[in-house]
């Protein structure tokens, strides 16, 4: 057992440095730093996701025949780390992190070829229709019926959380095409297209009075049934697939770091009657309990690589991640606003919009402090929420 | 000891009631929130209720109640989604009118009775961690003149007051109390600068900017270089006034999660069934109850000029922000995604109780205060 970086994975790290540097465009560096969600800017995340692809690196997680990268676990997660070391803006992930993988996995021959290359180079932007208002923890209850007619289904009910679908020209959902049995075994999973004629999109506005989330309706719309990914009724298989990938792909502990080091600057220029307030012990000891969770994080998420690098099965470790990455994420973003004080109560979001050309009011670091604390109250809720996490190691690893 | 409200502060208590009935609907909130010249309809009505009037002396047409009565009102007001600068105007910028000279009193409390006179506070300044003797504001003596320079950060109703009263450092370093001077100053007098902007809680402020702004020695509240103990007075009438509003707030946080999880219902069942929630909305009633106790012990110290009234309002600023955090995230994660819009009250009130933790001071600034006792 060591720490050791091996000397290609060194050299690794370098060569990605220098690709950031060379092609990150002012543009895409500033929507980066605006970032107050999981969910960048969609033109600006779209335009480096170009960048990226150009250069063959939009989805190293990949396996090589699809277009990833061929890189071993190690090297992805340096890149993972150097991109956002650079506050590059997150690539919109449900294309590229979900429905992809998904298809890598459960999709036929001729779906792989239609739809992964347009996944890679952002042609199709994908959007996803799982929760319903009556069904969020409990999915299985979805309602939205698919109801089969000659070659197609005829779709029939409603969708909400749904991330960017007023950006979406594509979406994977899941259906009910089946009313008797257990709830879980009368699913499908299926793609279409959002500009289907008896489909409409309202956007819902969050706190952060930024548009991010929809519900989408779906009044008698077509869809072919050659767009079913796996078996009809066999959908949860295919979802719990994608929910396997969205909670164990990501890692929380580099943007935690990046976000910690930037609160010390905050602090360092916050003055009290003793000094800088990073000079104040109660202050001192609130970060050094998150800087000891978050070197927490970043080990458990080696662990994780580590038994991955080794064909090993992580289990238990990659359900703890997302409970101690959204919650460490939501105590950061909470510190940034007690480091800031009266100046995060100051609310400008429209400041936040790339382009936007109106002076700023106070300081700039301060900027993003108080929407991403109150965005990031939705980390806890979505992909699964805490609650829902929490049961699945109750049950699956304390075996209760 | 007795915590019974008197017949009069029932009243108070029930019209207050009243009218957040009858006048606070999210919808309008919501609209509310563009930064926009006040709503001059519903401070008009707050007038004609006689609310303006609370704090201030017969002699003026007040009503010549004092902070407990302000309490009951503002914890009834904060039941509402109503956006109004009484907490600016009424409490800070009156408490400061209430110690001003009698000509001033005379001048300006009758027009602000009656609803045709804004005032605020302007103490906050960026990158200062909140205290009043950690003020930089400079105000050089020239005669009988003072000469402000600096730029004032986050007022509370900045843009819409006709007067300031500005806290400024006319002698020594930050960290003394001696040297802080308090002006009242025309709102638009020559050499100020306004860049207003919204709050979290769709409350308006502004910055405000000071170049050579010349005041005479006349408009000081209090004594030049003495103005510590006048601030600290009046600040702590305000937090006690946020606070008040704070836990009119938190209640209705806890009622409409707690209304929510009963029709809400995932696996069969009302998510209130879960004993994990019950649990927590248990935790989110005792933050508010023992918030509640510390406004009456803080609210009655002040009142009756306890030794440890400083300490217990430090107390109470503290478990503002620290209840009021917890109870608006659990409001929000319980509701789930519709905690995360802004079509429910949910975000408003959390937004309300953010910014009241974050102004003057937050649960960190009273905490250590509590320490080191001013």
């Amino acid at each position: 057992m060591d720490l050791q970086v091996p000397e290609q994975e060194a050299s690794f790290r370098d060569e990605v440095r220098t690709f950031l540097e060379e092609n990150l465009t002012d543009e895409i560096r500033e929507a980066g730093k605006m970032v107050t969600s999981v969910f960048s800017p969609a033109k600006e995340a779209m335009a480096w996701q170009t960048i990226l692809n150009d250069k063959g690196w939009a989805a190293p997680h990949w396996p090589k025949e699809f277009g990833g990268t061929g890189w071993s676990v190690t090297q992805r997660a340096i890149f993972a780390e150097e991109l956002v070391r650079a506050e590059t803006p997150p690539l919109v992930p449900m294309g590229l992190h979900m429905c992809g993988p998904c298809l890598i996995g459960c999709g036929t021959e001729e779906q792989q070829k239609e739809y992964l290359p347009k996944i890679l180079s952002g042609e199709h932007f994908w959007c996803q229709g799982y929760s319903e208002p009556g069904a969020g923890s409990d999915l299985a209850s979805l309602k939205t019926f698919a109801e089969k007619d000659g070659d197609d289904y005829i779709i029939n009910g409603t969708k909400i959380w749904t991330t960017y679908a007023h950006h979406a020209n594509k979406m994977f959902a899941l259906v009910r095409t089946r009313k008797d049995g257990k709830p879980q075994q009368g699913i499908t999973f299926l793609l279409l297209d959002m500009d289907l004629p008896g489909i409409s999109i309202e956007p819902i506005v969050g706190l952060d009075e930024v548009p991010e989330q929809c519900q989408v309706f779906f009044d008698n719309v077509r869809v072919p049934q050659k767009n079913r990914v796996g078996e009809e009724n066999d959908g949860w298989t295919v979802a719990k697939y994608l929910l396997t990938f969205e909670r164990g792909g990501q890692e929380y502990a580099p943007s935690l770091h990046v976000q910690l080091e930037k609160i010390k600057m905050m602090a360092s220029r916050q003055q009290t009657v003793f000094g800088s307030l990073q000079d104040d012990p109660v202050w001192q000891y609130k970060l050094a309990q998150l800087e000891a969770d978050v070197l927490a994080l970043e080990f458990t998420e080696m662990r994780i690589k580590s038994a991955l690098s080794a064909g090993k099965d992580p289990g238990a470790l990659s359900s703890m991640t997302k409970i101690l990455g959204t919650e460490l994420l939501q105590a950061i973003t909470e510190l940034r606003i007690e480091t800031l004080g009266a100046q995060a109560t100051i609310w400008q979001p429209q400041a936040l919009v790339p382009g936007d050309e109106q002076p700023i009011i106070g300081p700039e670091y301060a900027l993003t402090a108080m929407p991403h604390y109150l965005n990031s109250r939705a980390c806890s809720i979505y992909g699964g929420s805490n609650e829902v996490q929490r049961g699945i190691i109750a049950k699956a690893v304390l075996g209760l | 000891m007795n915590f019974q409200l008197s017949e009069e502060q029932q009243m108070l208590a029930d019209s207050a009631k009243r009218f957040v009935r009858d006048n606070s609907n999210v919808e309008s909130h919501r609209q509310n929130k563009k930064l926009m010249p006040l709503n001059e309809a519903t401070w008009q009505q707050l007038a004609e209720l006689g609310w303006l009037a609370v704090p201030f002396e017969e002699e003026h047409g007040g009503m010549g109640m004092g902070p407990l009565e302000t309490m009951v009102l503002l914890e009834a007001l904060g039941e509402g989604l109503i956006m109004s600068p009484y907490i600016a105007t009424v409490v800070l910028g009156g408490g400061f009118l209430r110690r001003a000279d009698a000509a001033t009193q005379a001048k300006t409390i009758p027009a602000l009775i009656e609803g045709r006179l804004q005032l605020a506070f302007a103490a906050e300044e960026y990158e200062r961690v909140f205290s009043l003797e950690n003020t930089t504001l400079q105000g050089a003596v020239k005669g009988n003149d003072v000469v402000l320079n600096g730029t004032k950060a986050s007022v509370m109703n900045g843009d819409q007051a006709d007067l300031l009263v500005v806290l400024v450092r006319t002698a020594g370093q930050p960290g003394d109390k001696e040297g802080l001077s308090l002006f009242l100053v025309d709102a638009n007098a020559e050499g100020i600068e306004r860049a207003p902007h919204r709050m979290v809680d769709g409350r308006q402020g502004a910055e405000i900017r000071f170049a050579d702004v010349s005041v005479s020695q006349d408009a000081c509240i209090g004594e030049l270089n003495k103005g510590y103990h006048v601030a600290k007075a009046v600040l702590q009438e305000g937090l006690l006034a946020l606070s008040a509003e704070s836990v009119g707030s938190m209640s209705v946080l806890l009622d409409d999660t707690v209304e929510y999880t009963k029709t809400r219902k995932q696996f069969g069942v009302p998510i209130s069934k879960f004993q994990v929630l019950q649990f927590r909305m248990t935790d989110m009633f005792i933050a508010m109850e023992q918030t509640r106790s510390l406004l009456l012990a803080s609210t009655l110290k002040y009142v009756e000029g306890h030794a440890d009234a400083d300490k217990a309002v430090h107390a109470m600023k503290a478990q503002l922000g620290r209840a009021g955090r917890k109870i608006g995230q659990e409001a929000i994660q319980i509701h789930g995604g519709m905690g995360m819009t802004d079509e429910l009250g949910v975000g408003h009130f959390v937004k309300r109780l953010t910014a009241a933790d974050g102004l003057f001071g937050n649960a960190d600034v009273h905490l250590r205060g509590m320490v080191k006792p001013a």
